[in-house]
């Protein structure tokens, strides 16, 4: 079962059971219906484009940059090679829904991939799935053979005469990875390290070569735009956010899990199909896509609609659709610091700004979690995120920056009530009664 | 082009330029770390970055390209807030010691610091501690703590250097500079990452704790090791010379030097230095007066003359001798009346009399090097024996596409794209050449010379000669073992030819410091060469800064002679076992840094220098020896005051090219094939001897942190596991070596080891070591057997 529950479900529609993976189950659901039809009906690459671009499919790994746009850049009369990536290294802590349609769809990855390739052109494909989860990538492996033994990917696919080789490849947990030209970095067997753009993947990409990186969901609702029409895809979605999306709720609700609603679904009605704050508490904090996501207060939360434009209108980003939700017994502090390790551990080390500052940040949270803040800390936090933010080759430093600055913006008086107090704002035995890590090991 | 403003400068930039290069052209400092014009960009260090106008947030200066329109401020507040920010990062977890740093006075770190630093730290937490580590005996790696993690190393490694022996392991905080799983940096130009090393991290191991920068004197000199003619800078104190360090001079030796030219000063301060003049009495060596020694000496080589004659004398100056130190010192010989002077020791084969001898010579500007199409070497272990050609081949290679051809001895690897590389046995490399000839004259279908009626191209010299042909710039180079090999001179025939059928230019890479300079001194024989003073034994020789037992072609014949003559004067810096043994009159002389002098480069760049330090003890420059030696036998034209006198008087200041560059080269030469050294060697070993880059001359030798390095490492027998079972070896077990000639024979026991790089047949002896000195010809047969 990959979603816990849905409104109006395209991408996960009728995975039940536990051979939803399986080519011919894909089949009996339409799958390769879309690609057929590019060879039956003498699809043009630009016809695939448009229809994508009329969808408004906006770029489901974070930064919800339009797909259709994106593949446009691709320099499609450039000889010789050219890459499309598929992004699975999901590492955004909060995000597992590439996970669960890895595993319960991954044909519609891979159809999507081959619609892809077909309309930019691209002659080869990798899908970079993380190494933690070692049986995604064993079941991508089994389900590439099964499409290639089918005649959908490698030369002359459908016996038309566009040919895509599709290639699984698998990292080791490092988060940058999930960064596009690192993961670049780290298919070329290099350390994964990020590269100064421009230029851009797009001209200088994979060894060198035009590139495209698409994340897992986004290149799995390819195939439905296509069979069922940009305009109705967007449809199912909100002007400018087209189609429907998957969302990872996680923290404390009562079924966390994946959920697949229409984009725009209001946020109050994701929580109720989540089940509802644990133990019917207070909500007091979501952090709404991904953890480098700024956190929003709950009032302000339950206002927003599931969107790009809704959640950046509350000062936060879709990002990834992580939803991490948090109730009345969470220390703030400790969630932060919690958030600042990961971006500490996950830096790659390569600018100073990040390197440094990751560590810097989390020393100070650190230390005021444990009862040893001075009250210049939260200004030094402020001027240093001020520091890291927009100062580095990547994303990374902005995104541990992001969880900085929303925590102190919001809920600075819990953090100033640390310093001052040296214990924390909510009382141990409630956030004890919160956690069942707390139950567990009491 | 571009216009852009820098600060208010409006400026043309040129196009594809970034911002850092313009700022750089236009005299506006950005400050940076881990920017470096001879590097790729990285963009990680963060010290650039600048305020672009319209861009949302700072720029890095390193790694933006400037375009037309742009506005750029370096030091507007948001400039210098960003890198006022950096710059704090950056301090956090440095240990700011600088008080007891080897770097401190000359790090950028401190200096940047001084600029962007705040006065007191905000950091309160603990600081990073990054564990020392051992890179061998050069670099020395006690403080990574002080690593700001600019890469320069490493990538200088991945880009100039060929190999990558440096990396950046880890993430975040935890990021270090490491080697490869421990291993030593081997690299020949490992020397440069601590000129590259921002901060204190990549320090001098020989240099470490040994002055401070700011009490150093820095004096210009020249480098003797290698015929580039690197450009140096000396720092000395109390007239002791302290280190070395390039001097940039973007035509010979850009901003890098070896590891040989910056270590090797060690060697001027060797226990082993001739301070005093000794002569033999009553079989002792006795340390005498200046002159009592020069009296001995020219009294000495006047009654050879009243006696013998004149042509019992022979004298032989080191290739890294100075122009007018090899000008004088066959001044006084030719003045004594003998032919008998030449300053190639390595030297197997020359040339006839009568055959047109301008100085061989690189054949081109070295500069020229990168912009080649096509690069035929012939017999050179190139990366050792000229690290820095082989650096701006490898960036040929790499950036312009040249085609680099390697026809060697052995399959070292040269860390850079090969075209073709062909390793023979020595007796096959005149036939290798000669295959590439006969292939070029049937691709252009011109007569094919004769002598080659015999010889049979194959797929590899087919290629070669096609990549001589296509259009463009092609050269053809003859490497050291190509001018020591038994036939140099059917070599240079071969070479000639096929510079004459592919319209490749041909050169000489030149096996020494000064071998052009020699050419031009006039120190070149009339009478007995290099080899033959030897094996038609002398009854007087006069040595110039030579070690004869490791220095010469055949130690075993050169030996022999010296022990059978009646006089043996040596002028040197430094004293060996052996003088002792066979010196009668040794001359303790200055080496480079202790006298003015000029050396001519391959390109012939005409490079004079002046002393550094005053000379240690009684030492005393050669060329005034040489001088007061001509004086003392009577003999005209030895009243020369400067050495700039002398130099004037061999190459006069109008004859230069463009003021800087020696005329009078040529590397024409026009002799018949000669079919009978196409033919190779059966039934024999064969000896491949190379010159380990740390044993080439007396100074290097000398040089104790080099000597600990692997290149240094004492010589074995390398052969191939075919070559192994042949001789009935197992690699790791003792061998017994031995080479015959006119002299006798002579042996060496070396441990024989497993070497798949050998050609079939051949034992790979180091020469130039005093394990291997009582062997014989560097190429010759030898036999092999185990103990």
């Amino acid at each position: 079962m990959a979603v816990l529950g849905s409104i109006n479900p395209i991408l996960t529609a009728g995975l039940d059971g536990d051979r939803t993976w399986r080519l011919a189950d894909y089949v009996s659901r339409g799958g390769y219906k879309s690609l057929r039809r590019i060879f039956a009906d003498n699809l043009t690459p630009g016809d695939v484009i448009a229809e994508v671009k009329k969808s408004v499919l906006r770029g489901r790994g974070g930064a919800g940059f339009p797909t259709g746009l994106k593949w446009s850049f691709m320099p499609r009369a450039l000889p010789g090679e050219k890459y499309l990536i598929c992004n699975s290294d999901e590492g955004e802590p909060g995000t597992f829904k590439d996970r669960d349609l890895l595993s319960g769809n991954p044909h519609a990855v891979i159809e999507g991939m081959v619609i892809a390739a077909y309309a930019m052109g691209a002659t080869r494909g990798y899908n970079y799935i993380h190494g933690e989860i070692w049986s995604l990538y064993e079941r991508f492996e089994e389900a590439l053979a099964e499409a290639r033994a089918a005649g959908f990917v490698g030369q002359n696919i459908l016996g038309s005469d566009f040919s895509f080789e599709l290639f699984a490849h698998h990292g080791y947990g490092a988060y940058i990875c999930g960064e596009e030209t690192a993961l670049l970095e780290s298919i070329e067997g290099k350390k994964g390290q990020p590269r100064f753009k421009p230029p851009f993947p797009a001209s200088f990409g994979l060894y060198g070569q035009p590139t495209t990186i698409n994340n897992t969901e986004t290149l799995a609702s390819v195939p439905f735009i296509l069979s069922m029409g940009g305009d109705a895809f967007l449809e199912a979605g909100k002007a400018n956010n087209g189609g429907p999306k998957l969302f990872s709720v996680s923290g404390h609700v009562n079924r966390p899990g994946n959920y697949e609603v229409p984009m725009g679904t209001p946020f109050s009605t994701l929580l109720e199909m989540a089940g509802g704050v644990r133990g019917g508490r207070k909500l007091k904090a979501v952090i709404p896509g991904g953890s480098s996501a700024p956190v929003v207060p709950a009032d302000l939360m339950m206002e927003c609609t599931m969107d790009y434009d809704s959640i950046a209108k509350a000062g936060s980003m879709l990002g990834s659709g992580a939803v991490i939700v948090m109730d009345e017994t969470t220390c703030m502090v400790r969630a932060l610091e919690r958030l600042s390790y990961f971006y500490y551990e996950e830096s790659c080390g390569q600018c100073t700004p990040c390197r440094e500052g990751t560590g810097w940040l989390y020393k100070i949270i650190h230390r005021i979690e444990n009862g040893q803040g001075v009250p210049e800390d939260l200004e030094t936090l402020q001027r240093l995120t001020g520091n890291i933010m927009g100062r580095t080759i990547c994303a990374l430093g902005d995104a541990a920056s992001m969880p900085v600055q929303s925590f102190l913006k919001h809920f600075r008086d819990e953090f100033q009530y640390h310093i001052e107090h040296r214990q924390c704002l909510v009382p141990v035995d409630v956030q004890r009664a919160g956690s069942t890590f707390f139950t567990a090991s009491a | 082009m571009p216009e852009i403003e820098i600060d208010g400068q409006l400026v043309q930039a040129p196009e594809g330029a970034t911002i850092m290069e313009v700022a750089e052209q236009l005299g506006v400092y950005i400050p940076h770390f881990c920017y470096h014009k001879k590097l790729s960009i990285a963009a990680n260090c963060r010290m650039c970055l600048v305020q672009v106008e319209k861009a949302a947030k700072p720029v890095p200066a390193c790694a933006t390209p400037a375009t037309n329109g742009m506005k750029v401020f370096t030091h507007s507040s948001l400039a210098v807030k960003a890198q006022q920010g950096v710059m704090e990062f950056l301090l956090i977890n440095h240990p700011l010691d600088c008080p007891i740093c080897d770097q401190g006075g000359e790090c950028q770190l401190q200096d940047l610091a001084v600029g962007y630093g705040a006065g007191a730290s905000h950091y309160q937490e603990e600081k990073r501690v990054v564990f020392h580590k051992d890179a061998g005996s050069l670099i020395s790696m006690q403080e990574m703590s002080r690593c700001i993690h600019c890469t320069r190393c490493v990538r200088f490694g991945q880009e100039i250097a060929g190999v990558m022996e440096f990396g950046m392991a880890n993430r975040t905080m935890h990021s270090e500079i490491v080697t490869f799983l421990g291993r030593s940096v081997d690299s020949e130009l490992s020397g440069n990452m601590i000129d590259l090393c921002p901060v204190g991290a990549l320090t001098s191991k020989p240099f470490r704790f040994a002055a401070r920068s700011w009490e150093l004197s820095r004096l210009p000199s020249i480098s003797l090791h290698d015929s580039v003619g690197a450009n140096l800078t000396v720092q000395a104190r109390n007239h002791r010379v302290m280190r070395v360090l390039p001097r940039e001079n973007e035509a010979v030796n850009e901003c890098w030097i070896s590891d040989r030219d910056r270590f090797s000063y060690e060697g001027l301060n060797s226990p082993e230095r001739l301070t005093k003049p000794m002569i033999r009495v009553d079989g002792q060596l006795r340390e005498v007066e200046w002159s009592v020694a020069l009296d001995y000496a020219a009294h000495g080589l006047r009654d050879i003359v009243a006696r013998h004659g004149a042509d019992e004398i022979a004298a032989l100056a080191a290739p890294w001798s100075t122009l007018e130190e090899m000008h004088l010192l066959q001044k006084v010989v030719r003045g004594l009346g003998s032919g008998n002077v030449d300053f190639r020791p390595r030297r197997y084969d020359y040339a006839p009399s009568g055959v047109p001898a301008g100085a061989r010579w690189l054949g081109m500007r070295i500069a020229e090097l990168n912009e080649l199409d096509t690069a035929l070497v012939v017999g050179s272990f190139v990366r050792k024996d000229i690290p820095l050609f082989a650096q701006r081949l490898r960036q040929a290679a790499k950036h312009n596409g040249t085609r680099v051809t390697l026809i060697s001895l052995g399959n070292d690897d040269p860390l850079m794209a090969m075209h073709e590389h062909v390793v023979v046995a020595p007796s096959e490399l005149p036939a290798a050449l000669a295959r590439v000839v006969k292939a070029a004259a049937l691709q252009c279908r011109v007569p094919v010379p004769a002598g080659l009626e015999a010889i049979v191209p194959d797929i590899p010299s087919e290629a070669i000669a096609t990549s001589l042909r296509v259009r463009g710039r092609s050269m053809i180079f003859l490497g050291r073992v190509a001018v020591q090999h038994p036939h140099a001179v059917q070599i240079h025939v071969l070479a000639q030819h096929l510079s004459d059928i592919t319209g490749a230019n041909l050169g000489f890479f030149g096996d020494s410091g000064n071998i052009v300079g020699g050419y031009l001194s006039g120190a070149l024989p009339s009478a007995r060469n290099a080899r033959t003073m030897f094996t038609d034994p002398r009854r007087a020789y006069v040595m110039l800064g030579i070690e004869p037992e490791l220095d010469c072609h055949n130690p075993q014949l050169t030996l022999a002679a010296l022990r059978q003559a009646d006089l043996r004067i040596v002028l040197s810096p430094f004293i060996s076992e052996a003088m002792r043994e066979y010196a009668d009159v040794l001359l303790p002389v200055a080496p480079f840094t202790e006298t003015s002098g000029t050396f001519v480069n391959a390109e012939g760049r005409v490079q004079s220098f002046k002393g550094v330090v005053r000379p240690l003890g009684e030492a005393r420059p050669a060329w005034k020896v040489l001088r007061v030696l001509g004086n003392l036998l009577n003999l005209d034209g030895f009243d020369q005051e400067s050495s700039e006198e002398v130099r004037d008087a061999v190459l006069p200041p109008e004859t230069l090219i463009d003021g800087e560059f020696a005329s009078g080269l040529d590397n024409g030469i026009k002799l018949p094939i000669d079919p009978a050294a196409l033919v190779s060697a059966k039934g024999v070993f064969e000896r491949v001897a190379d010159v380990p880059i740390y044993f080439s001359d007396p100074l290097v030798r000398r040089a104790p942190a080099l000597q600990k390095t692997r290149d240094a490492a004492p010589p074995t027998a390398r052969m191939s596991a075919r070559t192994l079972a042949e001789a009935g070896l197992v690699a790791g077990a003792p061998v017994r070596l031995r080479q015959e000639s006119i002299a006798g024979s002579g042996e060496a026991v070396l441990t024989a080891a497993l070497d798949d790089g050998v050609p079939d047949g051949c034992v790979r002896v180091s020469a130039a070591h005093p394990a291997t000195a009582a062997l014989g010809d560097m190429f010759g047969t030898i036999q092999v057997e185990p103990v």
